[in-house]
């Protein structure tokens, strides 16, 4: 699975927990959860959760802690992948 | 036998709704408050026909339930998770989704069960439900917060 379709994937993620589903049409690897999406840093946490289930792997607590880009989600959930591949 | 927990929680006479823990393990609590007929609330919610309001019920089943057993899971260590409790820590509400059912009066008892949904990364999510003493069905719902100031273990 290469970066976009990540990406693509992460936006069905992000939806539920995102006020303004409008700011998903323009995220890009640089968008951060909180300052740019607006997400309630308390749901960072359900966000992981559900990221864990969708991908199937398990996310520990200090990568969970570099996950506030797009971006660095997007490397944690595919070095996860690749551990348990 | 479960009530040294009660020690640590942080509010005091008027805000505290907790008066015994019945049951508590790392995945639940169950835990009883009576409302206290004097009560600061009952004078003007509602003035001539005292009804306990549902920010207190809320607040009752949230201290038995979430900051109980979050408190518990922190400082028993089999789950840390990466945080410990410090001195100037405090427990916060992320988020409550709660259905009401029957009235609460005054000097009633009421009893809080909660069963863990998840605790990971500090952050607590539990399904909550109280109950009166027939067993009535007062309120339930999903409860989830975090230890605010806690620090990385």
């Amino acid at each position: 699975m290469d970066r976009n379709a990540i990406l693509n994937e992460l936006k069905k993620v992000l939806t539920p927990y995102t006020e303004n589903k409008e700011l998903l049409n323009g995220i890009t690897e640089e968008t951060d959860l909180i300052k740019d999406l607006k997400i309630n840093s308390a749901n960072l946490v359900d966000i992981i959760i559900d990221a864990e289930s969708a991908y199937n792997i398990e996310i520990d607590f200090d990568s969970a802690e570099k996950m506030y880009l797009v971006g660095n989600c997007i490397d944690v959930i595919l070095d996860k992948m690749n551990q348990s591949a | 036998m479960y009530n040294n927990i009660l020690n640590l929680l942080p509010y005091k006479s008027s805000f505290r709704f907790v008066d015994n823990i019945l049951l508590l393990d790392d995945n639940g609590v169950k835990g009883e408050y009576t409302l206290k007929e004097d009560a600061f609330f009952y004078e003007d919610h509602f003035v001539g026909n005292p009804v306990t309001p549902g920010v207190i019920i809320t607040e009752i089943m949230a201290q038995i339930g979430l900051v109980v057993l979050g408190i518990h899971i922190i400082v028993s260590g089999k789950e840390t998770d990466g945080v410990v409790m410090d001195s100037d820590s405090f427990p916060l509400l992320t988020a409550t989704d709660v259905s009401f059912f029957k009235m609460v009066l005054p000097g009633e008892k009421v009893t809080v069960t909660s069963k863990k949904q998840y605790f990971r990364f500090g952050k607590l999510k539990c399904l909550i439900e109280m109950h009166n003493e027939a067993s009535e069905l007062i309120a339930k719902g999903i409860f989830s917060g975090i230890i605010k100031n806690a620090v990385k273990a």
